[in-house]
């Protein structure tokens, strides 16, 4: 998904967007150059995304962001045949998933696919850098 | 050294709304309602209640909310607030209560809850999850159809097995005439239908619902002295919860809901096969088949065998939500159930389970982050 196809379907309708705070504002620069990282605690060596102030083990707040392989593994996903927000009306039908990274941390994500139903849990894949709505966000697709 | 609070308290009385659309009504007025019924079915004066416990409406949040329930009833309790665990916050309360009581902090409590989605705003049931907005990650009924798909992939559970939960509470709902939908669903209407957000189709999830309940809990010591007709004895409960993001949990198709029911059969001195009725949280249909693997009704990845053929319906092995849970009698998250565990202890139950004895409840909250167990006996 390019900047030019970004602008040409811009919903009238805009999207949340995420909470950019001091902790987190790493995270999404990154993703804008295309690059995928998550946190990393030097105390106790836990990997953990979405971002937060403290390591959710040790509770230590001294972390530093890593670049993530882009492997990952699909946990689970669902296909939205319904949309709950105007924006995603004419991109239906849509997935969202949860994937793990090779590295551990979890996150929600789409997969790009023509068949969601075609997919398998568990199945090995790859980081795609893709744009939503001006920021960077973290896609995956079958490796 | 800890206490035994098991059938110390009662359930002395139970009062409800009529559930559905009530276009007009405040969640102050509902609760207001509930209460009284729920007082007069125990046969207890107002100013006799010393303590209060609310859940707060889902559809909207409101600080000091118990407090204006406190005003509309003309209330001073000494004990109470309002409990922000979600759909797990009325067993949970109902807990509270108990332990208030045996440690003599209040002698009557009553615990209500009351929404208005229906002819209000359902927006809560559709926000965005967490910060993914931009991922398309909106609705609760989203994040328990990614934990049915991946119960569906790691242990082998069909939509043939999700369609019997939504069939069993359908049939049993289609006969009670307080019931919101009164129409019997069959498997194959249920497997014809288009999916909605995939595994999911409509029938796999709970009303939006209007209406109000409440209970009133006192020891059964003061039960006795009062007379009051039909006490239902609190034998067990426990809470669990599991607290983190869908997306987060290392573990998405078990929850902390067997640590609840753990707590609760122990407290009972109760086990799975003194279980004669279930009301299982039916907020949607993987719930219940998550729920009963749990509280060890069937083996992790056997539920399905168990669900099938009518064995949880009436006249079944263990007949679940017999006046028709949130898929049929109202969305309402939770107090619903409890009022239908004490008819059937009452004997008192549309659908009645024959020589039922005890009964075990559920109550979960979030998408399974909190859970809450109680059992109930004669």
């Amino acid at each position: 998904m390019n900047a030019t196809v970004q602008t040409a379907t811009k919903p009238k309708a805009t999207l949340p967007d995420p909470d950019i705070n001091e902790v987190s504002k790493q995270y999404w620069d990154a993703l804008a150059k295309g690059k995928l990282t998550f946190q990393h605690c030097r105390k106790c060596n836990n990997n953990w995304l979405p971002a937060r102030g403290e390591c959710p083990r040790c509770l230590e707040a001294d972390w530093a962001w890593h670049e993530a392989s882009g492997k990952a593994k699909l946990i689970s996903w669902v296909v939205f045949h319904r949309a709950f927000h105007p924006a995603f009306e004419e991109r239906l039908p849509y997935n969202v998933a949860v994937v793990e990274l090779a590295e551990g941390p979890r996150m929600i994500t789409n997969i790009v696919i023509d068949d969601a139903e075609k997919l398998v849990i568990d199945q090995p894949l790859t980081f795609v850098p893709a744009e939503e709505q001006g920021h960077g966000i973290a896609r995956f697709k079958p490796a | 050294m800890t206490t035994n609070l098991s059938g110390k308290s009662v359930i002395a009385g139970i009062g409800a709304t009529k559930f559905g659309a009530l276009p007009g009504r405040s969640t102050i007025s509902m609760n207001v309602e509930a209460i009284r019924k729920a007082l007069q079915d125990a046969g207890v004066e107002k100013d006799a209640v010393d303590a209060l416990w609310v859940k707060c409406p889902t559809s909207k949040f409101e600080l000091m909310y118990g407090q204006k329930i406190a005003e509309a009833t003309g209330l001073q309790p000494r004990i109470g607030g309002v409990w922000d665990q979600g759909g797990a916050s009325n067993i949970m309360m109902i807990s509270y209560a108990a332990m208030a009581i045996e440690a003599g902090q209040c002698e009557i409590a009553v615990i209500c809850f009351a929404d208005n989605p229906k002819t209000g705003s359902a927006a809560s049931y559709s926000r965005p999850r967490g910060d993914d907005a931009l991922y398309g990650w909106f609705a609760t009924l989203s994040s328990y159809a990614m934990i049915a798909r991946r119960h569906m992939g790691e242990l082998g559970t069909r939509r043939e097995d999700l369609g019997a939960v939504a069939v069993a509470s359908r049939r049993h709902g289609a006969q009670n005439p307080n019931a919101q939908l009164r129409k019997a669903l069959t498997l194959d209407e249920y497997m014809a239908l288009p999916p909605m957000v995939a595994p999911f189709c409509r029938d796999d999830c709970a009303l939006v619902s209007d209406g109000a309940g409440a209970v009133v809990v006192m020891s059964a010591e003061r039960a006795k002295k009062m007379g009051v007709k039909k006490p239902v004895p609190i034998l067990g409960f426990g809470h669990g919860q599991t607290s983190w993001e869908v997306a987060q949990r290392p573990d998405m198709t078990s929850t902390q809901a067997k640590i609840a029911a753990e707590t609760a059969f122990k407290m009972a001195g109760l086990s799975r096969k003194d279980i004669d009725v279930a009301q299982i949280y039916d907020c949607f249909t993987i719930t219940v088949l998550m729920t009963l693997e749990d509280y060890g009704f069937a083996k992790r990845g056997q539920i399905g065998d168990f669900v099938k053929g009518g064995n949880i319906e009436i006249g079944g092995e263990l007949p679940v939500n017999t006046s028709g849970g949130l898929l049929s009698e109202t969305g309402m998250p939770g107090m619903q159930l409890i009022h239908e565990g004490v008819r059937q202890m009452r004997g008192e139950a549309t659908l009645q389970v024959k020589n039922a004895k005890h009964c075990i409840i559920s109550n979960q909250g979030g998408v399974m982050h909190t859970h809450a167990s109680l059992i109930l006996g004669q």
